[in-house]
């Protein structure tokens, strides 16, 4: 049993930094922290999350530039060690980059940034990340991007699949992800990586909260 | 490369006049050199001087209210919101580069204005846009189809400028308004407006002072990007404008997140005395107008400048406009703690600079002495030109005023000639727009786009803010004086439908050349209809901006004064949105019939006429509408408010019934006409709002309402599976949903 520490990290051009922290900080209450990007380590905690933003400017390809950071080396390190990682849009992208998650995050099907509540379906819910959903439940999470087209190839989708790694499909495929996927973990299911923003929907002042177990399930499996 | 030599034809292809180029003779005392020529030409730009419009400016409410700097002091206004917190907000065109090049034109038209809020010491919350185009629909059989092209282009591309700059920023862009007419084909606008919100004792000010205190550039290096934007935007489009694509500067939105970070930063570590963000006119604009201000001068040694081109003349560096840059004064002994902070997010910052006692700018370049010149005389407020304008009434007046609604025939299929109306892209929903942009970054919006006004909040307060622009172009150039003061009252409208009380505005001016004195005319008649209007419902300017020459060589744009308006909402429960909720509530329309139809969209769809005056408004009237509205959302009394505008009150009616997508609900309505049918149903009167309430509150909502002496009328109630207005207008409403929404799209895959 231990005490849930959250870290977020900050690369200059996260920009849903914040939106993770009020989330984490303020309405589930539990201890959180910004990580500079360039320190060398995560230091006590024990769930970190990779936010939204455009990590590096993200000119080249999303994500491409931020897995070479300092930081980045150590989250590798730390999720190989079973520490929970959640990377929620560019910080999806950023773990494909690392090669903790498998497959790429391509331009949308028509080539425009997207920001609407979508609504998905959980896949599995016998996973840290799920567990506090039912199976096959619907839920209404925002997306917010350009780059969220999941693309793997078959051998990896066939193994994605059966090993139950994916989490989240689109009920209404918006930007042409391979098999309606928006959310897929690693093997030893430890990783998170989503293109929806379970942030953005946990505070119900705004009108939606179906996000808020997911960051609440995670908190509490550490405890 | 050889200099060009200075004489008077050389000034006047730097945009400046005989009077203009004298006065430079006179005040040096000598020929300038080339560098100083160029100095005093972006200076005395329309653009950086204002001098056109600075008389007519001065007569609008400037101060007062909850105003914390009067308009004109720093780069943006700001407004006591209470708790200790100010809003920093301001709106600013860059019309002239999105003509020429759409994408980066608009994107670092946003870019701008986020660092004029974050100069302040605020953190930009919201951005906004104003945008106009040429017709994206075919006319009446013309053969067209290059002109939409044209526009479907700028259209498309701004839009993705506008939201790639804000989505990778990082700021909701959440708010806006979007018209498409024939007179904006050859020159579109694009404003684009910033919130920001900083604390009381944090705010920085646009200042130098101190002798022998260093002058730093930081952010980006400076390039041979943007040289001359200030004074291409200070001339008509033409042919020629193609050519002055490099004026257009290009956007980086990741310096600019990079730069905002830092500079909030180094605010608020007390190191700096001020700072300036470099837009127009760049290094020129920034030290001068800091000099002018702290009533001193710089000394500036162009060599420590940071080149991304090391073949860059004096000339050149003075004035390009390469975005995402800054010059800030420091205390001296503290050059380390600023250094240390713009090294921590990897930017320049290098000290070029310091602080001079004297009222004089001095530039050394490469050994050699480039400019010496006062500051004071450069700057708007110091010794830049002043011009009064001769203004004449426009001719066409006389013929659009004395058109005659009654010579409009009757539509035969109501039914018909509304979804018309309804389907015009000026009223069509701009989902196609929005969802382009992320609206939602920083967890804070409450009301998105799409509604009468869009409402954040304030983390860690009960507060929002709520906030529009808005302008009805068509309104002003038929009557600019009531068209000025219909678009601040309407923008004032839209946020008291969602609980906000109107605080302040800023405004874009967007207006043809100053020199023709019909243009001036509606200039100056617009600016009056907009003071009194800011007199009567006590909501200052903050400042913005003021755009001329949007002309090509046929046409100007129809006046377009571009109204960017701040409410504020104490108690986020409170809330308001436009749509019906449950089946049943009564709907009261708050206001008078109309009897009119000029300037409608209903004449311009339907009859291809743009005549008439523009619509009836009362001042009173307005402020005792808008006050009962606040008291009724304040008391919880009704469920639903929505201002009627373009396209009147029955297409107000359809959007009550499908602004909200996934909450779609019919209505029935029936009232007697007192006028023609189409006048009723179609014009475009002032002052009126669709409200929706529980049937037990309707006798204290009426009681209420002639308190105020407003016209509170029962009208219908929401039900059903149809849009029905009395026997004239039938359509279901998942037909409405998918005439609304789908519209934009349609005509952007055609």
């Amino acid at each position: 049993m231990s005490v849930p520490k959250v870290g977020i990290i900050v690369f200059p051009g996260s920009n849903c930094d914040h939106d993770a922290y009020f989330a984490f900080k303020d309405i589930i209450g539990v201890d959180t922290k910004f990580l500079w990007h360039k320190e060398g380590d995560v230091g006590d905690r024990n769930i970190v999350i990779l936010p939204g933003g455009f990590s590096y400017g993200d000119y080249l390809r999303s994500g491409a530039i931020a897995r070479f950071s300092n930081i980045m080396q150590d989250v590798i390190r730390f999720a190989g060690n079973g520490g929970i990682v959640l990377g929620i849009c560019n910080g999806f992208q950023i773990l494909c980059e690392t090669g903790l998650l498998p497959g790429a995050l391509t331009r949308n099907r028509d080539l425009k940034f997207i920001c609407k509540n979508v609504s998905l379906k959980v896949e599995n819910n016998k996973s840290i990340f799920t567990y506090k959903y039912d199976i096959k439940e619907n839920i209404n999470i925002p997306i917010a991007h350009g780059e969220g087209n999941y693309y793997c190839d078959e051998n990896t989708l066939t193994e994605l699949i059966s090993n139950n790694q994916v989490l989240f499909r689109y009920n209404d495929n918006p930007n042409g992800s391979i098999e309606d996927i928006a959310g897929i973990q690693n093997k030893k299911r430890n990783v998170l990586g989503m293109m929806p923003h379970p942030e953005r929907a946990s505070d119900i002042r705004l009108g939606n909260n179906d996000g808020l177990r997911l960051l609440q399930g995670i908190v509490e499996s550490v405890i | 490369m050889a200099e060009p030599i200075v004489d008077f034809s050389l000034a006047q292809e730097l945009g400046l006049n005989e009077e203009e180029y004298n006065r430079i003779l006179e005040i040096l005392g000598r020929v300038p050199t080339y560098t100083e020529l160029g100095i005093f030409s972006v200076m005395w730009s329309e653009h950086c001087s204002y001098k056109n419009s600075i008389l007519q400016i001065k007569t609008l409410p400037r101060s007062g209210g909850k105003l914390l700097v009067s308009a004109g002091d720093e780069n943006a206004g700001l407004v006591d919101i209470g708790d200790g917190l100010a809003v920093a907000f301001k709106i600013e065109s860059h019309n002239h580069p999105s003509a020429v090049e759409p994408y980066q034109g608009a994107a670092t038209g946003v870019g701008g204005i986020l660092r004029d809020i974050f100069t302040m010491g605020a953190r930009p919350v919201a951005s906004l846009n104003s945008l106009r185009f040429g017709r994206i629909t075919s006319g009446n059989g013309e053969n067209d189809k290059e002109k939409l092209t044209r526009s479907k282009y700028l259209f498309k591309n701004v839009v993705k400028g506008i939201g790639d700059y804000g989505n990778c920023f990082g700021v909701p862009t959440i708010s806006g308004e979007i018209y498409f007419e024939d007179c904006y084909h050859d020159n579109p606008l694009v404003n684009a407006m910033a919130v920001g919100i900083v604390k009381h004792n944090q705010t920085a000010s646009a200042t130098a002072k101190g002798e022998g205190n260093p002058v730093f550039i930081v952010g980006s290096s400076t390039g041979k990007d943007g040289i001359h934007g200030a004074t291409f935007a200070s001339e008509e489009i033409s042919e020629a404008s193609e050519s002055k694509r490099p004026s257009v500067q290009v956007g980086d939105p990741f310096t600019e997140k990079l730069l905002l970070e830092a500079s909030l930063e180094v605010i608020r570590s007390g190191a700096i005395v001020g700072i300036q963000d470099m837009g127009a006119a760049g290094i020129t604009c920034s030290s001068s107008e800091m000099s002018a201000k702290g009533k001193c001068g710089m000394k500036i040694n162009l060599d420590l400048v940071p080149l991304r081109d090391k073949n860059m003349s004096a000339y050149e560096i003075m004035l390009s406009e390469s975005q995402e840059r800054m010059l800030l004064v420091a205390e001296k002994g503290k050059e380390q703690i600023v250094k240390d902070i713009f090294a921590k997010w990897d930017l320049n910052c290098v000290q070029v600079g310091e602080v001079i006692p004297e009222d004089r700018l001095i530039i050394h370049y490469k050994g050699k002495l480039e400019a010496d010149v006062p500051a004071d005389v450069l700057v708007l407020g110091g010794g830049a030109p002043v011009y009064k304008r001769e203004t004449k009434k426009p001719e066409y007046l006389n013929d659009t005023m004395n058109f005659d609604p009654y010579s409009v025939k009757e539509p035969v299929r109501y039914t018909e000639a509304f979804k018309k109306i309804f389907t015009s892209p000026n009223i069509a929903n701009k989902k196609w727009v929005y969802e382009q942009y992320d609206t939602e970054v920083r967890t804070n919006t409450l009301i998105m786009p799409g509604g009468d006004a869009s409402v954040l909040r304030i983390k860690h307060t009960d507060k929002c803010l709520s906030m529009k622009t808005d302008c009805n172009g068509r309104y002003v150039y038929l009557n600019p004086y009531k068209g000025g003061m219909i678009a601040v009252c309407e923008s004032a409208r839209n946020v008291v439908c969602t609980g906000g009380k109107p605080l302040a505005i800023t405004n874009c001016l967007n207006f043809g050349n100053p020199y023709n004195p019909e243009v001036y005319y509606q200039f100056a008649e617009a600016v009056r209809g907009i003071g009194d209007a800011c007199r009567k419902l006590g909501t200052p300017v903050t400042g913005g901006n003021v755009s001329f020459y949007n002309q090509s060589k046929e046409y100007a744009v129809y006046p377009t004064p571009v109204i960017g308006m701040l409410g504020l909402i104490e108690d986020y429960k409170k809330i308001m949105t436009s749509y019906f909720k449950n089946d049943d509530d009564i709907i009261i329309l708050l206001g008078k019939r109309c009897n009119n139809i000029g300037g409608s969209e209903y004449l311009k769809i339907i009859n291809n006429k743009v005549a008439g005056d523009a619509p009836d408004i009362n001042i009173d009237e307005e402020q005792r509408l808008q006050d009962l509205t606040l008291e009724l959302i304040d008391k919880g009394l009704i469920k639903s408010a929505h201002d009627i505008s373009d396209g009147g009150l029955a297409a107000a009616l359809a959007e009550c019934c499908v602004m909200n997508s996934n909450h779609i609900r019919g209505c029935k309505i029936g009232f007697e006409y007192k006028y023609r049918k189409d006048f009723e149903l179609f014009g475009e009167s002032q002052s009126r709002i669709l409200i929706s309430a529980k049937e037990d509150k309707v006798t204290v909502i009426t009681e209420m309402a002639v308190k105020k002496n407003i016209n509170a009328e029962v009208i219908g109630f929401v039900g059903g599976k149809c849009c029905i207005i009395n026997d004239e207008i039938s359509v279901p409403v998942s037909n409405l949903k998918s005439l609304y929404y789908e519209t934009i799209e349609n005509y952007m895959n055609e």
